[in-house]
């Protein structure tokens, strides 16, 4: 019989896959306890790098026309489409059943083909001409923040993390985000589709490792515009929107409660492009 | 608004010849006579005017002549719950039921009063906080009455402004205002309030509180059903106290950086929703291509406008090298034919700095700026011998990490700064924490278009500084704060979406 080959779950930043620089581990354990994977414990350094690699990628990412960050999306729903069996594979071995796990495949592919296709709407949405008393065209457009701190839910992982990261990027926001703990492996696979989906090197950057540790430094970073604290637990939240003050950090929270992610008509909507962007307004003389 | 801004442009000469430093006017003093400033101000709550539970009243002065004009009541915690019972009460029983046409006409009211005794209110205006009268008369009340009148219409629209989504009132809303522009920044604040139906507690400044207060008057004159609007004066424990109640549901604040952030802190862990406009330390952007006395003018009123005290003010000006040496000469002429001197009169530029302690911060950081090296310039004008003054300044020589190009001044004072390329321009204008507002001047349209994309700001001006439009959302970046005032966009902190 073949010996199969493991994996390695590494870390994904600046468009490359390294092991933490820290060189520690966490087990990651399956339903019934068993070891599934040495997952990377991201350090402190691992994240600066990852927002040092997303305020390099910001001005090319937001600079790119809509159009072509659409194409960029519908190109991760396809590659997510073609590697569904992966992804499912590996949310059954975190615990899922092979219909939930399915179902959550689904619904994130086709959540980036929704966002996909606002890219190069939600400008008309929110931006506005403004009628002011005086000889100036002037006008509001949407702008993205910057980059964007993201703490994926502990569930559903992949679908939280494709659900927050796809409204920040669609905008032209670069983003850092803190995978689920308890279950990284198909967030972390999540990685590789970024990679090979015409995403530029930085725009997405994921850091697994313990949430006690990461999530504090995330919000203390000083180049860090917003912060998502979706997956953020209860007992914490507290603590980062006074850490996230420092800096006046934007701090967005999705509450999908008894929603549920996979119903398209709330967790998904172009408000939640709105949350990372800035309103710019322009006065430009008219004249002769 | 904006076309009696350009009327006040037009008055003052562009392309001031040094001839008329020398230039004197005879005085043109506003009436004041006509204003009935009260000898003492109780709180309004519920509809009617309360003495404070802490029996504490504290002065209020002319900073043009350090005269007592009034007293203030002092808001203890005490009265802040009152207040906010009151807007509880008004939120449940009344303003949330009211139909949204009825609010409409309520605010819309407001407006009118406001323009009706328009001439009052910006006398006082300029007797408390120290501005000039031309500028109150035709900037701050005007604007004021504006912004009511521009959200009224909105009140029974609202469903127009967030597609796909019920609004709803949040509930009641503290909101905090500074000392530079009173009266225009409590209309910023209360009329989307009203709009969006939240009821309010309003602080005005402790420096500034006077015309809250004619506002207060204006409201009960409209009928507004009591507890709909609250005002509460005090210092900072008083705001403190607003800010950490909690029956309040929403807290919008303007002023400094550092007390948005220690906001922002203590809110954390609340349910409270928060915008913030902060500080802001603004570029200015002047290529060689642009009408340079237009662009003058633009200087002078970026960074002289309110003395300074304005949080989106041109403070850094960007020069590009080859005008530097005819500009300089042009601004130091054209400081020199501003009119710094008692605020009421008609023909003043440069009014009253807005108290002692801000008058000290300004001294300290002018201070600190020739101790790093630059060089500086001051009008030479002469000043009155009682009030706060303080001379239009600019540096020039200013290194890029010096305090007076990284710190917001709030005050008449200018740090002129270079660049060769609009590359170099873009970078060292958004080398700050702040990202309020900007300038650009340059005869060429797709530049101003690609500056303004590249300049992390709330707003920027092209061809043109410190220009204000209730259609027109005003709002920073980054450290200077989120959430938007002004237009559509100004009624997002006001409601709930589902």
């Amino acid at each position: 019989m073949r010996l199969n080959v493991r994996k390695t779950y590494k870390l994904y930043i600046n468009g490359e896959f390294p092991r933490t620089e820290s060189g520690r581990f966490y087990a990651v354990k399956g339903k019934g306890g068993e070891l599934l994977a040495n997952a990377c414990r991201g350090s402190r350094k691992d994240l600066r790098n990852a927002v040092q690699a997303a305020r390099k990628a910001f001005s090319g990412w937001s600079g790119k026309t809509a159009f072509n960050r659409g194409q960029i999306l519908y190109r991760l729903a396809e590659v997510c489409e073609s590697r569904a069996a992966e992804l499912v594979d590996e949310l059954r071995r975190q615990g899922s059943t092979a219909a939930e796990a399915r179902r959550e495949v689904a619904a994130l592919t086709d959540r980036w083909v929704y966002y996909a296709g606002w890219s190069d709407k939600y400008p008309q949405v929110f931006g506005s001409v403004n009628p002011v008393a005086g000889p100036y065209y002037n006008f509001t457009v949407p702008e993205p923040t910057g980059v964007v701190g993201v703490v994926a839910p502990e569930e559903p992982s992949l679908l939280g993390l494709v659900s927050r990261i796809a409204p920040a990027i669609v905008g032209g926001n670069t983003v850092v985000a803190i995978t689920s703990e308890s279950r990284p492996l198909a967030a972390i696979t999540l990685g590789e589709i970024f990679e090979t989906s015409d995403v530029p090197a930085g725009v997405v950057n994921l850091i697994s490792g313990l949430k006690t540790e990461l999530v504090p430094w995330l919000a203390a970073h000083m180049d860090v515009n917003a912060i998502d604290t979706t997956g953020v637990p209860d007992v914490a939240i507290s603590a980062v929107q006074k850490t996230a003050a420092e800096n006046v950090k934007r701090v967005v929270h999705f509450n999908a409660g008894k929603i549920g992610w996979d119903d398209a008509t709330r967790s998904q909507s172009p408000y939640a492009i709105f949350d990372f962007q800035e309103m710019k307004t322009v006065w430009h003389p008219i004249g002769m | 608004m904006t076309s009696q801004l350009e009327t006040r442009d037009r008055l003052t000469p562009g392309a001031a010849s040094s001839a008329l430093a020398e230039w004197h006017y005879s005085p043109s003093l506003e009436a004041t006579d006509h204003v009935k400033i009260q000898p003492r101000y109780n709180l309004f709550i519920g509809g009617k005017f309360v003495e404070p539970h802490s029996k504490r009243w504290f002065e209020t002065i002319n900073p043009a002549t350090e005269e007592t004009l009034s007293e203030m009541a002092e808001a203890d915690a005490e009265d802040v719950d009152r207040a906010v019972k009151e807007a509880r009460r008004a939120y449940e029983k009344t303003w949330r039921k009211i139909a949204p046409s009825e609010r409409a006409k309520y605010i819309y009211r407001i407006a009118r009063l406001i323009q009706e005794k328009s001439r009052g209110l910006a006398v006082a205006e300029t007797m408390n906080g120290g501005k000039p009268i031309k500028e109150s008369r035709d900037v701050d009340i005007p604007l004021a009455a504006a912004h009511f009148f521009y959200y009224a219409g909105w009140a029974d629209k609202l469903e127009y402004a967030f597609p796909n989504r019920t609004v709803s009132p949040v509930g009641v809303a503290g909101q905090i205002i500074p000392w530079n522009f009173p009266l225009l920044m409590a209309a910023w604040k209360l009329a989307p309030a009203l709009a969006a139906g939240n009821t309010v507690v309003l602080k005005p400044a402790e420096t500034t509180s006077i015309t809250s207060l004619m506002l207060a008057e204006i409201i009960q004159e409209a009928d507004l059903p009591p507890g709909v609007v609250n005002i509460i004066t005090g210092a900072g424990a008083t705001g403190a106290a607003l800010v950490n109640h909690a029956g309040v549901d929403k807290i919008a604040f303007t002023g400094s950086t550092e007390v948005g952030k220690r906001i922002q802190r203590s809110l954390a862990g609340t349910h409270k929703k928060l915008t913030l406009e902060l500080g802001g330390k603004a570029p200015n952007i002047v290529f060689e291509d642009a009408p340079i006395d237009q662009a003058v003018e633009g200087i002078i009123n970026g960074i002289y406008f309110n003395q300074g005290h304005v949080c989106c003010a041109g403070s850094r000006l960007f020069l590009q090298e080859s005008i530097l040496e005819p500009v300089v000469r042009k601004l130091r002429e054209r400081i020199g034919t501003l009119r710094v001197g008692n605020p009421l009169d008609k023909n003043t530029d440069v009014g009253a700095i807005n108290s002692r302690a801000q008058l000290e911060k300004i001294q300290e950081l002018v201070e600190s700026g020739t101790e790093e090296g630059a060089e500086i310039f001051q009008s030479s004008c002469s000043v009155p011998d009682r009030g706060f003054w303080f001379r239009p300044t600019f540096f020039t020589g200013v290194a890029a990490s010096s305090r007076i190009a990284q710190e917001e001044i709030f005050g008449p004072v200018l740090s002129v700064l270079t660049f060769r390329t609009p590359e170099e321009a873009i970078e060292k204008a958004n080398n700050t924490p702040y990202g309020l507002s900007a300038g650009v001047w340059t005869e060429k349209g797709s530049r101003i278009l690609k500056m303004a994309q590249k300049l992390r700001a709330g707003v920027i001006w092209a061809n043109t500084y410190n220009k204000f439009d209730p259609a027109s959302p005003f709002g920073g970046y980054k450290e200077s704060g989120f959430g938007r005032e002004g237009g559509l966009h100004g009624l997002s902190p006001y409601v709930v979406l589902t």
